[in-house]
């Protein structure tokens, strides 16, 4: 069989995320990215083939399936047009469902959104699902996942400020980063550490944001790549992968699923060392402790010592492997666009593109999404160079 | 391009309401049997991709809970459209074309029976023009049979008629919930739900779902003796603005009949996901079909559970085409108001 059709990032744009974006309208909060990414790309809504939207649930916005509504002010009529929900994990499964349209060779230039309006609602009561035969937690996603971080402190052993050390670094990143939500110059350790303890272990400090917001992308193939007006970034392995909510033998604190995830994904990226291979990461941490239970997970530390790479300071912007440059989504987290922010951010890094977060000589990156009781990942490795 | 076929189809009896199961526990046994009737377990599908929508459920993230109906224990490749499973086997064909699989499992269902339908629907119109006048998703269709009728394309005897023939096949089919000989003359004299609609140019509301295999070249080849091998398939969108479209049209439907290769070939058979009565006569006018047989299973309008009724089009023209009744078929798909955004795929048999 033929090799697949290289894709490559040609286009990134963002809006502006914020707790409320009442200054445009829904379609307007989407075009805002679209046509900065289209700007990036040096390309008009008439050269794109197909679109493909993702986010998280429509109840946050209090619209059914309104993809076939906003056709017109994306440039979609006419046009092939799919709708991805994978919960949190949504905006990485969106970009990689586009980017395998290019790699199927079935349209050669596509733009993907994700996007969340989550001002329209209250996030914590949709984040707070019911599960069968047992008593509804009605405690949002935070109350989810404080389980899980607590037998990751047990089992580790990390010393319990591992957790405000990541707040503060991501929150730093953030005031590099002119689109992150939350700009808090004046945050420090005792700030975080003073800040409410909303589910014991995380701190509200520790916890992200709900914003409103939008990230778009176009993806072309190798031609397209080669004649980008900026460089692009070349897509080395994408996948996905998914394990049930609840199983027996299910390890909630490094799920299966995301190792196996990594594996693939850096297996088709010929990585043997991620450690040593990635110059940066784009990681999904809604919650402080996310970072060194991904570190983990993803093959960067051995099990039990993620949380030291995290306090040796070899994650932050300055160190040997910088995660989260953008601030992450403890600074921005339009939930339906989060992943893909993480994926696009990979991207721009890359690119060398990234503005005053941009991490030097950043040659390959990895973008990473999680969502649902930890059981959905999405992931990307993107590179300067073509694969 | 990869050759790949839909090799297995599986379906509920669509009811009216079924209370008796949950999500999970509707699509499990449909699952099953797609699987099955293959030779199959879960530990051979290559990829699993499945449709449904949170506002049917009445919940966010409901087909996180539903993905237990997989078993996806060791850890599987997933993703999950929030459109018809049509669309997920669209986007299936594209992950086996990658060639990260080579077999899988698609699935839609949906449970519109705990809400009142039509008026849900009316949440998946503009927010700002159409949505706060709580247009339900008959009054929307009534505006398209009305300017189908106004422009001379069709009248309601026609439109009866459409009626009275699709659910006198359905009787032939045992999934179907709405069937049996209705006389058109009757159904003119009823009053009308939604002027110029009638209940019977109406789809019932439905609970149910289906599951599809696809598998690629001589794995195709392998689980079944004649694959329905997709030629082409291809989905398009149109403007969402009612008033800026000619509703009597579905350029869509036409620019993807045209893409997916329809007119390539002689059409056996079709299924067209014509909810509407008036639907059929403007998709038919779309879509080249000279002479096919169309909607022999008695289509949406003899079952539509939401979310699977596009996908169930695709499995029940591969069934022909598998039991060799037919050599040669097009499915097709709607989403959307008004037939805004159609999917078309033409189905063939080897030799």
């Amino acid at each position: 069989m033929a090799r697949n059709e290289r894709v490559a990032v040609v286009g990134v744009g963002q809006t502006k995320y914020a707790a409320t974006r009442g200054d445009v309208s829904l379609p307007g909060l989407l075009r805002e990215a679209v046509f900065r990414a289209l700007d990036d790309a040096g390309m008009a809504m008439g050269d794109i083939d197909a679109v493909v939207l993702g986010k998280a649930p429509d109840f946050f916005e209090g619209l059914m399936m309104p993809e076939p509504y906003l056709a017109d002010a994306l440039g979609a009529v006419g046009k092939p047009l799919l709708r991805v929900h994978t919960a949190g994990s949504v905006g990485g499964s969106t970009a990689i469902v586009a980017a395998g349209l290019v790699e199927a060779r079935v349209h050669r230039r596509v733009l993907t959104v994700g996007w969340q309006m989550q001002s329209c609602s209250e996030a914590m009561w949709a984040l707070s699902l019911p599960m069968p035969f047992q008593q509804q937690l009605v405690a949002g996603a935070g109350g989810y996942f404080a389980p899980f971080i607590r037998a990751y402190m047990q089992r580790s052993e990390a010393p319990d400020d591992i957790g405000i050390l990541v707040a503060l670094k991501d929150r730093r990143n953030a005031l590099k980063n002119p689109y992150a939500h939350l700009h808090e110059p004046d945050i420090s350790y005792d700030s975080i550490k003073e800040s409410l303890m909303l589910w014991d272990p995380i701190r509200y400090a520790e916890t992200c944001p709900s914003s409103d917001g939008a990230i778009a992308m176009v993806l072309t193939d190798e031609a397209g790549g080669d004649a980008a007006a900026r460089p692009p970034a070349w897509v080395h392995g994408m996948a996905f992968r998914s394990e049930p909510v609840m199983a027996v033998g299910r390890d909630e604190v490094s799920p299966l699923a995301g190792r196996q995830c990594a594996a693939d994904v850096y297996a088709q990226a010929g990585i043997t060392d991620p450690r040593e291979q990635l110059d940066v990461v784009e990681m999904y941490v809604p919650f402080s402790w996310y970072e060194p239970m991904w570190l983990e997970n993803l093959g960067f530390a051995e099990v039990g010592d993620g949380w030291k790479l995290t306090e040796k300071g070899v994650t932050a912007l300055d160190g040997d492997l910088p995660v989260n440059p953008s601030g992450g989504v403890l600074s921005s987290n339009p939930i339906g666009a989060s992943g893909m922010i993480r994926f696009g951010e990979a991207a721009l890094q890359v690119r060398g593109q990234a503005g005053e977060h941009q991490v030097d000589g950043a040659r390959l990156a990895l973008g990473h999404a999680y969502g649902g009781g930890a059981q959905f990942f999405a992931m990307w490795v993107v590179g300067a160079d073509k694969p | 391009m990869r050759d790949v076929a839909i090799v297995s189809f599986a379906q509920t009896v669509h009811s009216r309401r079924r209370q008796d199961v949950n999500e999970v526990e509707l699509i499990q046994p449909v699952i099953q049997e797609a699987k099955e009737r293959v030779g199959l377990d879960r530990h051979d599908i290559g990829f699993t991709c499945s449709g449904s929508s949170d506002y049917l459920a009445g919940q966010a993230f409901s087909f996180v809970m539903t993905l237990d109906a997989v078993g996806p224990w060791p850890p599987i490749s997933e993703s999950h459209v929030e459109m018809d499973g049509a669309w997920a086997l669209y986007e299936a064909w594209v992950k086996i074309q990658t060639g990260a699989a080579d077999t899988a499992l698609v699935y839609g269902y949906g449970k519109s029976s705990p809400g009142d339908l039509p008026r849900v629907l009316s949440r998946q119109l503009d927010p700002y023009y159409f949505g706060p006048l709580w247009l339900d998703s008959v009054s929307v269709a009534a505006l398209q049979a009305r300017a189908m009728i106004d422009s001379g394309k069709l009248t309601q005897r026609q439109m009866a008629e459409t009626a009275a023939r699709s659910r006198a096949a359905a009787k032939a089919n045992p999934f179907a919930q709405v069937k049996g000989d209705f006389d058109v003359e009757a159904i003119l004299a009823e009053d009308c739900l939604a002027d110029p609609l009638r209940r019977h140019d109406c789809p019932p509301v439905s609970d149910g779902g289906a599951a599809v295999v696809l598998a690629a070249d001589d794995t195709a080849r392998r689980l079944v003796e004649r694959p329905a091998w997709i030629r082409g398939i291809d989905h398009r969108v149109d403007s969402h603005n009612l008033g800026a479209r000619d509703l009597t049209r579905a350029p869509s439907a036409a620019l993807a009949a045209h893409e997916a290769g329809v007119s390539g070939g002689k059409v056996d058979v079709a299924e067209l996901h014509a909810p509407f009565t008036h639907q059929e006569a403007i998709l038919r006018a779309e879509i080249p079909l000279d002479g096919a047989e169309v909607n022999p299973s008695g289509g949406a309008l003899a079952a539509n559970p939401m979310m699977a009724a596009g996908l169930i089009r695709l499995g029940e023209v591969a069934r022909r085409i598998i039991d060799g009744s037919a050599d040669r078929g097009v499915a097709h798909a709607t989403a959307g108001h008004c037939l805004q955004q159609n999917l078309v795929a033409v189905l063939e048999g080897d030799g």
